[in-house]
């Protein structure tokens, strides 16, 4: 299955079994009474589904523009949207007689939805990470071992979340008989893209239910920021059919995508190959993939996940980038005004919602995806705020 | 496009530089039936340690397609011995499937394997390499299915490559039995010459593989972790490695 000419399975010939024996399974579960009561029964009594659609009232008056309304994610149990896709994966490897999970992590938040979702199931878990990030997210690898998993420092090419998914790709190869690759976001080879998309949809389903109960009527603009892409896809798929709703994903502009500094592979990417997929990549001109930068971990990946792309190239949804100075600005006046930590990620979406807010009509409607809480950010946004204190 | 059985070598273009590389080409083509260049890339995810350093050397030292194909056509001044060019899609893609392998055959490349193309993505560059009369490579693992390694028969113009184990590129103590499994089953079925890689890295690995009954066995990684050892001194070290490995052949 395809996003237009996007996706497909760009792999080695030895992972085209067990990816034909994973869509095999998906298909035969996703629509399983048991298996969805199942899920269901996790998101709610686990991970804490669903989560509130709440208006930031305070953050509204101040920018006098349309209303914003945040989805909260953050609440989750992890601290973000990862656990939806984590747990649905985690117990689709159980029911495949799959033993053991491996997942690749940046920041390292994907890393702990896994490690958690592998202490709930009985399951082992091994989590590929950078050497770089291991370094840079001490408390996020604590975290995971705590909980259980494995962390293996990746030391080979640029030492980040790229190259975390190789060795992820190169265990799985050599383990899939007994190894589920739990992937975390919207990336990778079909089926990856659409079964995430799937596990992370039920953002949007409940952002429509709620927006309607409260407002009575749709939002006039979905805003998510998009790294590989699954929150966005999560809260953009179950609108993409309401021409009426503007969806805005925000990618990590950086020091300035004229810097060169930046993660933003819709906005300055070409088109290209990697990690199974056909998609949008940072790269050269000989499709050497480039490595990247963003103040949030989460979104520095040279990569998108396909369907994006397809989004955009159809021109349903629109992309822009915000940069790390933004997205911090963002965050310290969303803790001021509503007294929420916005993960750095989810900063960006609100970056640019807040911009869009102010010269839009009070009673339109913008939702912004908060994907996930800050506490995991504290260090670096100290760092930032310390080397310019004028902006506290 | 070669006579059996034979020993395929790889290295990876560019590594440690590409001057050396033509070096170690033409100390490879006294000793082997068909070289397979490397073209070097960023993520070389099917690849073991030892490629995957070999790439990373190869692109510090700045190497570009560009230089790859010169290698070849360079090459082709001394030896009418077959290169196959072995490449992730990336640069394929990137470049345009069409301009890369007509100017990989102006250049005088025989064939190539694209590691992360399998059949069902391959529509466009089959019918580019037929046009262009390029050779195909597809590989089969020891979990491809009869059916689908008849496919891959059909679309190999040039050789099946068999995957001996399941895992990455890289030197191994011994063969795996599932070598020989897929090797027995890939008689039966295919009508190319078989090729058998990963992990074979000794004279005793080529000489068991065919009395099996390849036709060609491919040694990379142990190659290549001796220009890693050695850099641009790595001739002699080399050749003697190459002496090991052609003794296989002989029983």
């Amino acid at each position: 299955m395809k996003f237009g000419e996007f996706g497909g399975q760009f792999v080695p010939e030895v992972l085209i079994p067990p990816l034909k024996e994973l869509e095999k399974a998906y298909n035969e579960l996703k629509d399983d009474e048991e298996f969805k009561s199942e899920l269901d029964y996790y998101l709610r009594n686990y991970a804490g589904r669903p989560t509130p659609l709440y208006f930031a009232k305070n953050l509204t008056e101040k920018l006098g523009g349309a209303k914003i309304y945040l989805k909260r994610e953050d609440l989750l149990h992890s601290g973000a949207h990862k656990i939806n896709n984590t747990i649905g994966q985690a117990l689709l490897a159980k029911k495949m007689g799959k033993n053991r999970l491996i997942a690749e992590t940046g920041a390292g938040q994907h890393g702990v939805a896994t490690a958690i979702a592998g202490a709930l199931l009985g399951l082992k878990v091994e989590v590929y990470m950078g050497a770089e990030d291991v370094e840079r997210q001490k408390m996020n690898v604590f975290r995971m071992k705590l909980l259980g998993a494995e962390v293996i420092p990746v030391h080979s090419g640029s030492k980040t979340l790229k190259d975390a998914i190789n060795e992820a790709l190169r265990d799985w190869v050599a383990t899939f008989e007994y190894t589920h690759y739990l992937i975390g976001s919207v990336v990778g080879p079909h089926p990856y893209p659409t079964m995430v998309r799937d596990f992370q949809s039920v953002i949007g389903r409940e952002t429509k239910r709620q927006i309607l109960e409260i407002e009575g009527a749709l939002p006039d603009v979905i805003v998510a920021c998009v790294g590989g892409g699954s929150n966005a896809i999560g809260i953009f798929h179950p609108f993409i059919e309401d021409r009426s709703v503007r969806l805005i994903g925000v990618e990590a502009a950086g020091k300035g995508i004229e810097t060169g500094k930046h993660s933003a592979s819709l906005c300055a990417g070409e088109k290209g190959v990697l990690h199974g997929m056909l998609s949008y990549f940072l790269q050269d001109e000989d499709g050497q993939i480039a490595t990247t930068h963003s103040i949030a971990a989460g979104l520095d990946y040279p990569g998108v996940g396909p369907e994006h792309a397809w989004l955009k190239e159809s021109g349903r949804a629109e992309y822009v980038a915000v940069t790390d100075d933004q997205a911090l600005k963002a965050f310290v006046e969303l803790s001021k005004t509503e007294g929420i930590l916005p993960a750095l990620e989810s900063a960006h979406a609100l970056a640019y919602a807040m911009e869009i807010a102010k010269e839009m009509s009070k009673d339109e409607i913008v939702v912004v995806n908060l994907s996930g809480r800050g506490d995991k950010d504290l260090g670096i946004v100290m760092e930032a705020l310390t080397c310019s204190a004028s902006r506290l | 496009m070669f006579r059996k059985p034979a020993l395929i070598t790889f290295i990876t273009a560019g590594d440690p530089n590409v001057k050396a590389t033509l070096d170690f080409m033409l100390t490879l083509d006294k000793y082997s039936d068909v070289i397979e260049l490397g073209i070097p890339f960023s993520d070389p995810m099917a690849d073991g340690k030892a490629i995957q350093k070999a790439n990373v050397r190869a692109l510090k030292a700045g190497t570009r397609v560009r230089d790859v194909f010169n290698l070849v056509r360079e090459f082709r001044e001394y030896s009418d011995t077959p290169v196959v060019l072995m490449t992730y899609y990336n640069p394929v893609y990137r470049r345009g499937v069409e301009r890369f392998v007509a100017e990989a055959k102006e250049n005088g490349a025989n064939a190539m394997i694209v590691v992360d193309l399998p059949l069902e993505e391959a529509g466009e560059y089959l019918n580019v390499c037929e046009k262009y009369d390029m050779g195909t490579v597809f590989l089969a693992a020891p979990n491809t299915p009869d059916d689908r390694l008849r496919m891959i028969d059909e679309a190999s113009s040039a050789f099946v490559y068999l995957i001996s184990l399941y895992g990455t590129t890289g030197a191994r103590e011994k063969l795996s039995q599932l070598a020989f499994d897929l090797l027995k089953r890939a008689k039966r079925i295919c009508s190319k010459p078989l090729a058998v890689g990963f992990g074979v890295s000794k004279a005793e690995h080529v000489r068991e593989l065919v009395k099996a009954g390849a036709d060609g066995v491919v040694v990379g990684s142990a190659i290549v972790d001796i220009i890693g050892k050695y850099g641009e001194d790595a001739i002699d070290p080399l050749e003697e490695k190459l002496k090991e490995l052609r003794s296989g052949l002989i029983f």
